[in-house]
């Protein structure tokens, strides 16, 4: 029968026809940016086509007339469920081309901003797949998780959402001195809601079935298509740049990468759950391990002055006055820096001509791969399965389209 | 007075009764049971905004400015959709959930100043077969709703609904097949009034009954976990994505009365109906002195038990909702054919069994 | 680069040696480790066989195409030295890593200015093909063989290619209305 369903007179022998659905922009999965041309048959989805680019506003070409300092702002708005990691994979990638470390403390407290990042894109991921799957009482969970999260760096950033916080040589500013009393709390708390919300959903047979075997992925199959992050992980393939080739502080943390079997969505789903737990074992220890001392270099050439001296010393404001107005003059050179981002591998490719203004910054968005092989995932699926996918792929707009 | 025109005045009290609790009060007490239970479920602190001098009464009165809200807006009909059909939808979704009612007793049988009280609008033999016959009418208002909308997600919606409704009607008549056997009657009449000893309650001998049922009822409501044909995050809001307005709230209100008519049902078939535990209305009315006035308090009581009862029975399917996630199509079918269907059988042929060997003695 | 002589590691890594012995000056224009991160620039011509050998030589074994992207050296030609000869405007930067060495490399490819032409890799990589296609819809390289290349970011009625540096920022398009 299903060899007959493919032959054209099976249609019309039935007076059946194959329907053409759009779905999205303006869809509730589909977050108004991405658009999905689906041809079903019933309801099984015999050809999709993936269309992107509904937020592309023009990042590298905007980058490329910006000075070094003036592209963090874009940045924050990549993936911008975990803005601190864009900042941090950028200001690595610019110190690589300088060549300058930043110093200990700093290096901490970027390894914390980049895990609570990180921990707030999953959040954000999780419980948008609950919601997806009509489980609402668990989204708003993991989104009161989130929003605890966004207290904390609230008050270490002063933004919720787009942090703007790590700068060339070092960050905004330290921590504030009840950093580590709020992570304590809210991370007690936080662990509560991972246990409700794992107990609603984890031996849920609902849940589980609508997620176990759906869309699966080889591991050949998922290096091919370029995934990284929790996705290729789910496929049992044991890649986190994390551990291949640490960067900041990775190398001295204690943490697991969890590695899935089948790449299915329940993997990928499990995978970023327990992501989160070592998420906060990380910051965890950032906090054990971290001794107070400076957190810029001290090199008003690359990072500019304190603000009370700038408006106090005369040299200070001189620096500040060069690098706001002329940039970071940053050497000639090409550099790539992979981090681990939320979704996967965020490598920033920059070229610098040793002006003030870079001549390519290019990011390497985890999820544009991804979302590529969405419809390699669901050819054949449900069209109700195409909703956990895409959701578990974590299309996030502002990264995908740049 | 001739009886004549007493049983008219009779039933025309019953029928605003009935028709005025379900619109008047738990149509937009739902919609605020909503709101206002999923969020202590998710602890938050839920609408608590719509006041009229700084009342808000807490948020009562969202329901009110829903209505209003909906009343006024913009009633809208796509283009390339069947006008006629389009605006017949969903008053044929809102009729038979509200029509089931009528064979459902809310109190019991009382005599006042010589009358003969009953307390239901038709005291039909066949009470349950009515129910299931105006309940399968309300397919139609999702099927016919989904196809007049002249648009893909409405039609996809359309299809599920008519592929699931169908297939749990079926299911959902052998599911108490069990229980006409116990209670050897059909009429929902008697079976409230054999559940006047509280050991003869149907959830006693027949809760797999109970939980066969309720699930199938859940899903002929078409809400999560069974939402297949409006899963927002699927299709949009299936079968009534192009409904605004009016129409709208139409559909909306279906569906919480269905809510309504499922508990009553239930309380009906499983709960001791308007009956308190122990305690029989004849008993009641000799607690309040007999005669008129003690007919009264013990009608007001048995009414006020039956709402109870059935308000118990709204939070548990409240709590259904706001908890599951929702199925898959394809597993929606699979359950109610392959599962549930296979158990309603075996459950007749245990009861049959039970009874014949005298397990469970019929009343 | 005008600094790689001081960054460049006295020897090579093990992969620059492999791809190094392998081909030759016909096929590799430069190589550098910059900063550490190995590149090998190749002609546009010789880019699939020399892709085909990164991914299947076992040594290499890069079996990911982690990034595709271009850059456009028109107001920095001076910036790479091999650029001139090779009358190239244009460099299309592979990034590949495999996960069984954990290695990387970068592989580069300059192409002309009036009629920037390259193989596609997405028969190596499948992974490939949205990268390509971005390529081609921002800076308007063609990829010979790629089976669906049109454009991905930007609407199919757009004019130009807006990350090549002669499109000025404040170019503005017209707004399409609706298709039907």
């Amino acid at each position: 029968m299903s060899d007959n369903k493919h032959n054209s007179d099976f249609h019309k022998l039935h007076h059946t026809e194959l329907l053409t659905l759009n779905m999205g922009p303006s869809h509730p999965a589909t977050h108004g940016t991405v658009k999905f041309l689906i041809t079903l048959d019933g309801e099984t989805i015999e050809h999709l086509d993936v269309e992107v680019g509904y937020l592309h506003r023009g990042f590298e070409k905007e980058c490329e007339n910006q000075n070094w300092n003036g592209v963090f702002p874009y940045t924050d708005r990549l993936d911008y469920t975990a803005s601190a990691l864009n900042n941090v994979g950028y200001a690595l990638a610019v110190e690589k081309l300088i060549g300058i470390e930043t110093p200990d403390r700093c290096a901490y407290i970027r390894t914390i901003v980049s895990e609570l990042g990180r921990m707030s894109g999953h959040y954000t991921n999780l419980a948008a797949g609950a919601l997806e799957l009509g489980a609402l009482t668990a989204f708003i969970y993991f989104v009161e998780a989130r929003e605890l999260l966004w207290d904390v760096i609230e008050s270490v950033c002063g933004a919720r959402l787009t942090h703007n916080y790590v700068k060339i040589g070092g960050v905004f500013s330290d921590l504030p001195p009840t950093f580590e009393g709020d992570i304590k709390r809210v991370f007690a708390r936080n662990r509560e809601l991972w246990d409700e919300f794992a107990k609603l959903l984890l031996r849920n047979r609902i849940f589980v079935d609508r997620m176990r075997d759906i869309a699966p992925i080889s591991p050949e199959d998922a290096k091919a298509w370029g995934f990284t992050g929790p996705c290729l992980r789910a496929a049992g393939v044991p890649y986190d740049v994390r551990r291949a080739q640490p960067y900041l502080k990775y190398d001295k943390l204690d943490f697991e990468i969890p590695i899935g079997e089948t790449g299915d969505n329940y993997d990928r789903f499990m995978m970023r759950m327990e992501e989160l737990n070592q998420s906060m074992r990380i910051v965890e220890q950032c906090i054990e391990q971290m001794e107070p001392g400076p957190v810029n270099v001290n090199d008003p050439q690359w990072r500019q002055p304190a603000k009370d001296n700038i408006y106090t010393d005369m040299e200070s404001m001189i620096f500040h006055f060069k690098n706001a107005i002329n940039g970071v003059q940053v050497p000639k050179g090409e550099v790539y820096f992979p981090i681990e981002g939320a979704n996967g591998e965020l490598g920033f490719y920059l070229v610098s001509n040793g002006g003030g203004k870079p001549v390519k910054c290019r990011v390497r968005p985890p999820c544009f791969q991804l979302t590529s092989a969405v419809s390699f995932l669901v050819e054949g699926a449900m069209l109700a399965d195409l909703i956990p996918t895409f959701d578990m792929i974590n299309l996030i707009g502002g990264e995908c389209d740049r | 007075m001739n009886s004549m025109t007493g049983d008219l005045l009779e039933t025309v009290v019953k029928i605003a009764f009935v028709i005025g609790l379900n619109l008047g009060f738990f149509a937009p007490m739902l919609g605020w049971v909503e709101r206002k239970q999923s969020a202590v479920m998710q602890d938050r602190i839920g609408a608590n905004r719509a006041g009229v001098f700084g009342f808000t009464f807490i948020g009562l009165l969202h329901s009110a400015a829903d209505a209003i809200k909906l009343i006024f807006k913009e009633d809208f009909i796509p283009r390339g959709a069947d006008r006629m059909m389009h605006t017949l939808a969903p008053v044929i979704a809102v009729v038979p959930a509200l029509a089931a009612f009528a064979v459902i007793p809310f109190g019991g049988k009382f005599e006042l100043a010589g009358h003969n009280v009953n307390l239901v609008i038709a005291d039909l033999d066949v009470g349950l077969l009515f129910v299931f016959a105006i309940a399968s009418i309300a397919t139609y208002g999702a099927v016919i709703a989904g196809w007049a909308s002249n648009n893909n997600w409405s039609m996809l919606g359309g299809l599920r609904s008519a592929a699931q409704m169908f297939s749990y009607e079926v299911t959902m008549g052998l599911t108490i097949i069990g229980l006409v056997m116990y209670y050897q009657s059909l009429s929902l009449v008697v079976i409230a009034e054999k559940q006047v000893d509280f050991w003869h309650w149907g959830i006693i001998y027949q809760w797999p009954a109970f939980i066969l049922f309720l699930t199938c009822a859940i899903a002929e409501n078409k809400r999560i976990p069974f939402d297949v044909p409006e899963a927002e995050s699927e299709l949009v809001a299936g079968y009534f994505t192009e409904y605004s307005g009016m129409k709208f709230i139409m559909f909306w209100t279906a569906e919480f009365i269905e809510v309504v008519t499922i508990s009553a049902l239930c309380v009906t078939m499983f709960f001791g109906a308007y009956h308190l535990p122990f305690i029989s209305p004849d008993m009641l009315v000799s607690i309040f002195g007999g005669g008129d006035f003690g007919a009264i308090v013990a009608m007001l009581i048995g009414i006020g038990v039956f709402v109870a009862k059935i308000c118990a029975l709204i939070f548990l399917q409240m709590a259904i909702r706001w908890t599951l996630p929702r199925f898959r199509y394809d597993q929606v079918m699979a359950l109610g054919w392959k599962i549930i269907l296979p158990a309603s059988l075996i459950w007749i042929f245990l009861t049959g069994l039970a009874i014949l060997l005298g397990l469970m003695p019929t009343v | 680069m005008s600094d790689e002589k001081e960054t460049t590691p006295p020897t090579d890594s093990a992969v620059m040696a492999k791809v190094k012995s392998r081909f030759d000056g016909a096929t590799l224009v430069f190589s550098h480790s910059h900063k550490g991160d190995d590149t090998v620039v190749v002609k546009a011509d010789e880019i699939h066989d020399v892709m085909e050998y990164l991914r299947n030589e076992p040594e290499l074994d890069f079996d990911m195409m982690i990034d595709l992207t271009v850059v456009d050296y028109l107001n920095d030609a001076g910036l790479v030295s091999y650029l001139e000869a090779e009358n190239a405007r244009f460099e299309v930067v592979y990034h590949l890593y495999s996960v069984a060495h954990n290695h990387r490399i970068r592989v580069k490819a300059p192409l002309r200015s009036d009629d920037p032409v390259i193989n596609s890799v997405t028969g190596i990589w499948i992974g490939a093909d949205w990268p390509e296609r971005e390529a081609f819809d921002l800076y308007g390289v063609t990829f010979r063989g790629h089976q669906n290349l049109k454009r991905i970011l930007l609407y199919e009625e757009f004019v130009g290619h807006p990350l090549r540096k002669d499109y000025s920022k404040t170019d503005r398009r017209p707004l399409i209305g609706p298709r039907n």
